[in-house]
């Protein structure tokens, strides 16, 4: 038997990271830092030597880590470079990040990985943009250790004012922003003062040096007291070999997870029993004395699988946690604290995609509550989110994710968004802001929670019926055709061996509607949710299932596709002219016939792959 | 968590978001001791399946045991095996065992534009047929959009720089100053029309932490890094025109850990042995702008 989790006797790692503004020195501090323990390969620094001779300048312990030619001509750090050391304590990976403001991105990139920071100051430039900056981001990227350096002491000739003038500034600052630093240091990385070696020319300062204080932080424990939460990354069968298992595989952010355990996912409220935590080849390997045995519990920070008793149909972006303690929440509309890092403002009515765990999904900003100066702490209320600001804003997204706030659960309370193809942004989840779609999203979970589940997988039925079930929701004006090319595309699919069927609204409206079919009354919202369930029996069921519904708006749409998740369903348009705000996959304008309409959506559904048995 | 366990946990998460965001992934296996415990992290992280296909770039030149250690893993792990070559330069003899080209333009011919035309279909790949053992040439010729390689951060400057997933454009080509942000667990899966992502789950690996985790999981390794009686090992592989094996006696994994933590190569850059680095300045920059792995 065999668990795998965070004891043992090991020797420790800890990533660090080294920040501050551009030419406060931090380069230099690497790099004897790294000259200083020992850790450089044999003939790197010769060689660097080398360049600095062939190009006629004079070394310095900066031009360690700029390998790099452009680097070197502009003498600036450009990205995130890492590099290692070691104490007699732990080891250390550390992140040099760039200070000039160009590369805030690089920055963020190094930051985000560190448990730990050094904040570098230069004691004759003072605080600066990019001092104030990169604080407050390591205050909202999550990182709470951090020891400020007051660098270039021996060009103030190791002036004690100097420095206690930069230290109460800079106290003030990073007090405000909510950062305790361990230690306020005076240091020189050109002449090596408290980096590797207690300096002898500044008695007055009795603290540690620069790896005194490293070796003090607390190596990050991973968070396995906290309740289970796994984000899904994938369900995976792979058949060859005779293989049967049906694994849903990610990384366990926080928590503990033993075979025999009730997990619930979020948001669909689908839930199973552990059978088995699963690995390579079925059993366990690595590390000495326990191949071949059965893996019985996982704990954070494992990358693993599990498969279930149930045969219960869950999708990436899903969250597990175990049934009884506390639950994920789920929302569309969020009240978030965000930093911008793209080259265009975040703004209103642009469509971004926001990735939070494995989940992705269509965010939009709504409401912008402040923008904050990250540099000078000044409030604005603006129009959009600028390159390098941060922002209180809602974000309105294009389905329910499930998600932790960030102040009780950082690892599942933050995610990212991307403009256009580039992460251009990142945030941390404040609350759930009011939303119209909780009712439907509480009544679904509670649904999908109290389900019986058939034991024939869905994928399952999707192989034998060579199909995958999908919703086709056919909409547009009064008379305009809708339900004549509804009955000839199901005639169509129906003639290529697809289990499919139409379904009219109206074909409710005297049976399950009865009760609330009244003339002049408004029951619209219950329609459409009966619709969506009646609906979603047939998808489970396996078929394609063809609806039509006159002049369907985009919240009409966002609950019948709340109702139906996870099947996928494909909104069309017939008529010249869409009367509603609704989005629609395609739009069927003009056709000649209903024949000639009916094939045109079925050329496009053909061409979206929609009649494969695979998605 | 002790140091590999961390580092294969973090491998294993990047795998796994690589297979999930890219519909055509492949990985790159040069067959060497980086590219073979990333193979084998694959297993792991798919539970001893790899449902992506492997690219061998062939330079004609490479060690001939290289070639039967490739295939021999390739039968029996059921890999999806494809290799790419540029057929034209060694056709024309541009190569610089011919004596027609530098070490770098061999570099980039052979290697660079080989994998380029590889990797986005235009030229021949060949696929292995597990049914009849031998190579075919393979019909599918749709670009690869995520490409897995098993760069480490250590092994020079320029690689330090790289993100898990680093975009590159129409051209292979790597815009350093402008790469996107990656935090949080969160990596750019997104890309333009015409363009691919690389994705690099071993960055955080040393040289010192492979021959660790080889040891730990027993993974098998070409023969050719261990001393065979003569007195010489191959520490790092390439072409035989261009590698040099090093002085040493480690005749096993264990050997070689403790020879790379405590003995004579402690301190010695691991690709001290390749010939084409020392043409460039003292880094692969130029190489790995244009597409090097």
């Amino acid at each position: 038997m065999l668990e795998l989790n965070n004891g043992g006797d090991f020797r420790e790692d800890m990533a660090i990271v080294i920040v501050g503004h551009v030419d406060h020195g931090k380069s230099t501090i690497v790099g004897r830092l790294l000259a200083d323990t020992g850790s450089l390969p044999q003939g790197k620094l010769e060689l660097v030597k080398e360049i600095c001779r062939r190009n006629s300048k004079p070394f310095e312990y900066a031009f360690l880590l700029d390998a790099l030619k452009d680097e070197q001509s502009q003498g600036i750090t450009i990205n995130a470079a890492r590099c290692f050391f070691k104490t007699p304590k732990r080891n250390y990976i550390l992140i040099d990040a760039p200070g000039h403001v160009e590369f805030l991105k690089n920055m963020v990139t190094g930051a985000a990985r560190a448990e730990a920071a050094l904040l570098v100051i230069d004691a004759q430039e003072g605080v600066k943009e990019n001092s104030r900056r990169h604080a407050y981001l390591l205050s909202m990227l999550g990182v709470e250790q951090v020891a400020v350096l007051i660098n270039k002491m021996d060009l103030v000739q190791y002036d004690q004012q100097v420095f206690e003038n930069v230290r109460e500034e800079y106290h003030d600052f990073l007090n405000q922003i909510g950062i305790r630093p361990a230690a306020f240091l005076p240091v020189s990385g050109r002449e090596g003062d408290n980096i590797a070696y207690p300096s002898e020319r500044m008695s007055w300062y009795q603290g540690p040096t620069v790896l005194g204080v490293l070796d003090a932080f607390q190596a990050g424990k991973p968070p396995v007291e906290k309740p289970f939460r796994m984000p899904v990354q994938g369900v995976y069968k792979f058949t060859s070999g005779g293989d049967s298992r049906r694994i849903i595989a990610g990384t366990v952010e926080t928590g503990r997870l033993q075979v025999g355990d009730e997990v619930v996912f979020y948001p669909s409220g689908k839930r199973g029993t552990v059978r088995s935590i699963e690995a390579f080849g079925g059993v366990a390997t690595g590390n000495e004395g326990f191949l071949g045995e059965p893996v019985t519990s996982v704990e954070a920070g494992y990358a693993t699988g599990f498969t279930l008793n149930e045969q219960i149909y869950v999708t990436r972006g899903e969250i597990a946690s175990i049934s009884g303690q506390t639950r994920p929440q789920v929302a569309s509309r969020l009240r978030v604290k965000i930093f911008w890092l793209g080259k265009n403002p975040m703004v209103y009515g642009k469509r971004y995609m926001l990735k939070l765990g494995t989940a992705r999904v269509g965010a939009k900003l709504v409401e912008i509550i402040k923008v904050l100066d990250a540099v000078s702490l000044n409030i604005n209320r603006g129009e959009e989110i600028q390159r390098h600001n941060a922002a209180e804003c809602i974000l309105q997204l294009e389905r329910g994710i499930a998600f932790d706030l960030a102040q009780e659960m950082p690892f599942t309370g933050r995610f990212v968004l991307v403009d256009n193809y580039d992460i251009a942004g990142g945030g941390i989840i404040q609350e759930a802001a009011e939303d119209e779609l909780a009712a439907a999203r509480a009544e679904v979970w509670s649904r999908n929670y109290n389900w019986q589940t058939s034991i024939i997988p869905r994928e399952d039925r999707i192989r034998e019926y060579n199909q995958e079930p999908i919703l086709i929701l056919i909409t547009g004006g009064k008379d305009v055709g809708k339900k004549p090319i509804a009955k000839i595309l199901e005639r169509r699919f129906f003639d290529r061996g697809k289990f499919v069927y139409f379904l009219g609204i109206v074909n409710l409206l005297y049976g399950v509607d009865a009760d609330i079919k009244r003339p002049g009354y408004n029951h619209r919202e219950e329609h459409l949710r009966r619709l969506g369930e009646a609906a979603y029996l047939m998808l489970e069921a396996g078929m394609i299932l063809i609806v039509t519904a006159r002049e369907l708006t985009q919240s009409d749409l966002d609950l019948i596709k709340t109702i139906v998740s996870p099947s996928r369903v494909e909104a069309i348009w017939v008529g010249p002219e869409i009367s509603t705000d609704i989005a629609v996959d395609f739009h069927l304008e003009r056709f000649s016939s209903h024949e000639a309409g009916a094939e045109m959506i079925e050329d496009y559904l053909l061409k979206k792959g929609v009649l494969q048995g695979f998605n | 968590m002790d140091h590999l366990s961390k580092l294969e946990n973090r491998s294993i998460h990047i795998l796994r978001e690589a297979y999930a965001e890219f519909r055509n992934l492949c990985m790159l296996w040069s067959i060497g001791k980086d590219s073979t415990a990333l193979l084998w992290l694959a297993r792991k992280a798919f539970f001893g399946h790899v449902p992506f296909t492997l690219i061998h770039i062939d330079t004609a030149y490479k060690i001939p045991e290289m070639i039967v250690y490739r295939d021999k893993l390739a039968r029996e792990w059921h890999l999806d095996m494809v290799y790419g070559q540029n057929e034209e330069a060694l056709a024309a003899k541009l190569t610089f065992p011919d004596g027609n080209a530098t070490r770098l333009e061999c570099c980039s011919r052979l290697k660079t534009e080989a994998l380029k035309h590889t990797l986005d279909g235009s030229w021949p790949r060949y696929r292995l047929n597990h049914t009849t053992g031998q190579y075919e040439l393979d019909k599918n010729t749709e670009p690869y959009t995520g490409v897995i390689v098993g760069i480490r951060a250590d092994e020079e400057g320029s690689r330090s720089k790289e993100r898990y997933f680093s975009p590159r454009d129409k051209k292979s080509d790597w815009d350093l100053a402008e790469q996107p942000p990656e935090f949080w667990n969160q990596y750019n899966t997104d890309f333009a029309p015409g363009t691919h992502v690389r994705i690099h789950p071993l960055l955080d690996w040393t040289e010192v932490d492979i021959w660790e985790y080889i040891l730990r999981e027993n993974i098998p390794v070409v023969p050719l890094y261990f001393d065979r009686g003569n007195g010489k090992r191959y520490r790092s592989l390439g072409c035989w025109p261009c590698t040099k094996p090093v002085e040493s006696t480690a005749k096993n994994v264990a050997e070689i850990v403790a020879e790379l933590k405590t003995g004579k190569f402690k301190n010695v850059a691991e690709r001290a042995g390749r010939d084409q680095d020392k043409e460039d300045g003292g880094g692969l920059e130029s190489l790995r702008r244009a597409g090097y792995m």
